[in-house]
């Protein structure tokens, strides 16, 4: 009996099988991290701004205020949770639940770190390496609009109705751009699983020959990231996923100049507070996509400095990965610290009239100048580049007269010169 | 473990789909439709088909029944349904028709009948669809190359009917009819 209790643990893990309690384990971990994360890049986001604005911020509650989102958060906790009359009722529990759980799903396809042995056990440092991570990724980001779509329409009030109403046109339509603007990379990784693409971002740039000049002292210094062939997509995916998390400038759903606060409104409580968890995660979420798939990923800078420690070499991958992720955050506040919201007409044409039409135009170059890369030299490949880039910058820079015409100071203007 | 998945993903389908029949509300309908498809993503997952399982999800749940959902947002059509069936007949002909698409299921599945592998072609394609490289290379191998023109053929189909839609139901030049004569002084108005 005795000899029985004391086997007990192995016989447990005998009977589960080590795959599940390493499975089980790295989910649990994963969304600890990432509550624990969101509680501290919302107090970021709070100093970050508060900086830019020549404030101080959150600074009573712990060390430089560290706890102060802890602390809203028990307060939202403890708050009543007040349901509207007209509001539909299930839909109305079931919507914040909508909004937060597919940002954590997102984060099972991105890869942390290499791999760690553990008692015997490979366990790599990414939940599941599916082999079509990226579609994933997109699949989980489409079911995200269930969560504001519904939010709004179960208040049973017309302010949030029409910000669930504006973000449904706007995360379709962003969804679109989003999508295309990831082909380029599984053309030139070959493959949609992010494990993968981060594997096909290893190493640094050699034999760098520009217009016949060897360039010798670039060697080893350019990392093999994706973003430096595949930057047009990159700032697609950067536009594209921003719109996707509802942040500003693309904080149309919850404009709180016009809609109260858009398509919670009428939460509050933990409900709201969900809400609030979503949004941040869906933030980290697309900071650490956009890591993984134009950074290298958990790659460093010099990929031959881990091997010399052995303890090194887990820990200095997923230092990297998260100074990454933490400087695409800091991007969103900035942003959002920066830019005005911007008018709804202009964000449609932006998302149907540019970046779609651009993404596909970049799918195709990409295509084209990697359907054999022996043939194409380097400078080839930077002389499109440019013609690109000036091309896209002209086309995007001048606008559409049409939309300018709309404004309401130009038509005042025009009529006050015909009168 | 398979197994149990695979209980909770019928149960959950099933139990989706007929709340679906008999949900009263437009929008509950559409979701029941997308728990629905969800859970028939995840029995595409179980059976290793992961391209379908993410298309599954991205087409249906997230792009199709998202614009469901917003066209009945949009035209608020949230209230009970009226009980006016539109075409004639048409209740008998649904009843007959599922009941013989119930038989056949059955059929088939008393039979334990292979569809996949029923025919020596299809087993071979099937077999070389979950070859090496993994069912999403061979897919897009197959897609790109064998069935090229079918693929690009559906797509300019596709393309045809949003083109066919957008000159439908694109006003021409002639006089406003009443709804649209109230709809442009309310927008005067606002």
């Amino acid at each position: 009996m005795i000899d029985w209790i004391k086997q007990l643990p192995g016989n447990v893990i005998d009977f589960i099988g080590p795959e599940i309690i390493i499975a089980t384990a790295k989910v649990v971990l994963v969304f600890g991290v990432l509550l624990v994360t969101t509680l501290l890049v919302i107090w970021f986001e709070r100093r970050v701004i508060a900086d830019m604005q020549a404030r101080v911020g959150p600074n009573r509650w712990g060390p430089f205020g560290l706890f102060q989102t802890l602390a809203d958060g028990i307060k939202l906790f403890f708050k009543e949770d007040f349901r509207p009359a007209a509001a539909d009722r299930w839909t109305f529990v079931i919507a914040p639940v909508m909004a937060m759980v597919p940002a954590f799903l997102a984060f099972a396809v991105v890869p942390l770190g290499d791999h760690v042995v553990i008692a015997g056990h490979r366990v790599d440092l990414v939940m599941s390496d599916l082999n079509i991570g990226i579609l994933y990724f997109l699949a989980v980001g489409s079911l995200g609009v269930y969560g504001v779509v519904l939010a709004g329409w179960a208040s049973g009030s017309k302010y949030p109705l029409i910000g669930s109403i504006r973000s449904t046109a706007q995360m379709i339509s962003y969804e679109i751009a989003l999508g295309l603007s990831l082909v380029p990379i599984a053309l030139v990784a070959g493959s949609l699983s992010t494990v993968d693409i981060v594997a096909a971002q290893a190493g640094t740039y050699d034999n760098i020959v520009l217009f016949g000049r060897d360039l010798n002292f670039l060697e080893g210094i350019i990392p093999h990231w994706f973003i430096v062939q595949q930057w047009p997509a990159f700032l697609i995916f950067l536009v594209a996923g921003i719109a996707e998390t509802n942040r500003a400038p693309f904080d149309l759903p919850e404009a709180e100049t016009e809609l109260v606060a858009g398509y919670h409104t009428e939460y509050s409580g933990i409900r709201f507070a969900m809400f609030f968890l979503g949004e941040y995660v869906h933030v980290v979420a697309i900071s650490a996509m956009a890591a993984t798939l134009f950074f290298g990923g958990w790659h460093g800078w010099n990929p031959a400095f881990p091997a010399a420690i052995d303890w090194l070499r887990w820990i200095v991958p997923i230092f990297w990965f998260t100074i990454k992720t933490v400087a695409f955050v800091y991007l969103f506040v900035w942003l959002r610290a920066t830019l005005p919201r911007l008018r709804y007409d202009r964000l449609m044409w932006v998302g149907w009239k540019r970046l779609i039409p651009g993404a596909l135009v970049w799918i195709v170059v990409t295509a084209v100048l990697n359907s054999d890369p022996e043939e194409v030299p380097t400078s080839a490949r930077l002389w499109v580049m440019a013609v690109v880039f000036a091309i896209l910058l002209a086309w995007v820079w001048r606008g559409d007269p049409r939309l300018t015409a709309l404004e309401p100071w130009r038509k005042k203007e025009v009529t006050r010169g015909t009168a | 473990m398979d197994v149990a998945v695979f209980v909770a993903v019928f149960v959950l389908a099933l139990g989706s789909s007929l709340a679906m029949l008999f949900a009263r509300n437009a929008v509950h309908v559409a979701l029941f439709l997308v728990a629905g498809q969800v859970a028939l993503a995840v029995a595409f997952l179980l059976q290793g088909a992961f391209f379908v399982a993410a298309v599954q999800v991205i087409v249906y749940a997230g792009a199709i029944m998202v614009l469901f959902l917003f066209v009945i947002m949009l035209l608020g059509v949230d209230q009970r349904e009226a009980l006016i069936e539109p075409l004639p007949g048409q209740r008998p002909l649904a009843i007959g028709l599922g009941a013989l698409l119930v038989l056949e299921i059955l059929y088939a599945s008393m039979r334990g009948l292979d569809l996949a592998s029923a025919s020596p072609e299809g087993s071979a394609a099937l077999a070389r669809l979950n070859a090496d490289p993994g069912n999403v290379e061979a897919l897009a191998r197959l897609l790109f190359s064998d069935f090229l023109l079918p693929f690009e053929v559906t797509s300019v189909l596709l393309v045809a009917a949003i083109v066919g839609v957008m000159a439908l139901a694109r006003r021409m030049g002639g006089p406003l009819t009443a709804s649209e004569r109230s709809d442009r002084a309310e927008e005067v108005a606002a």
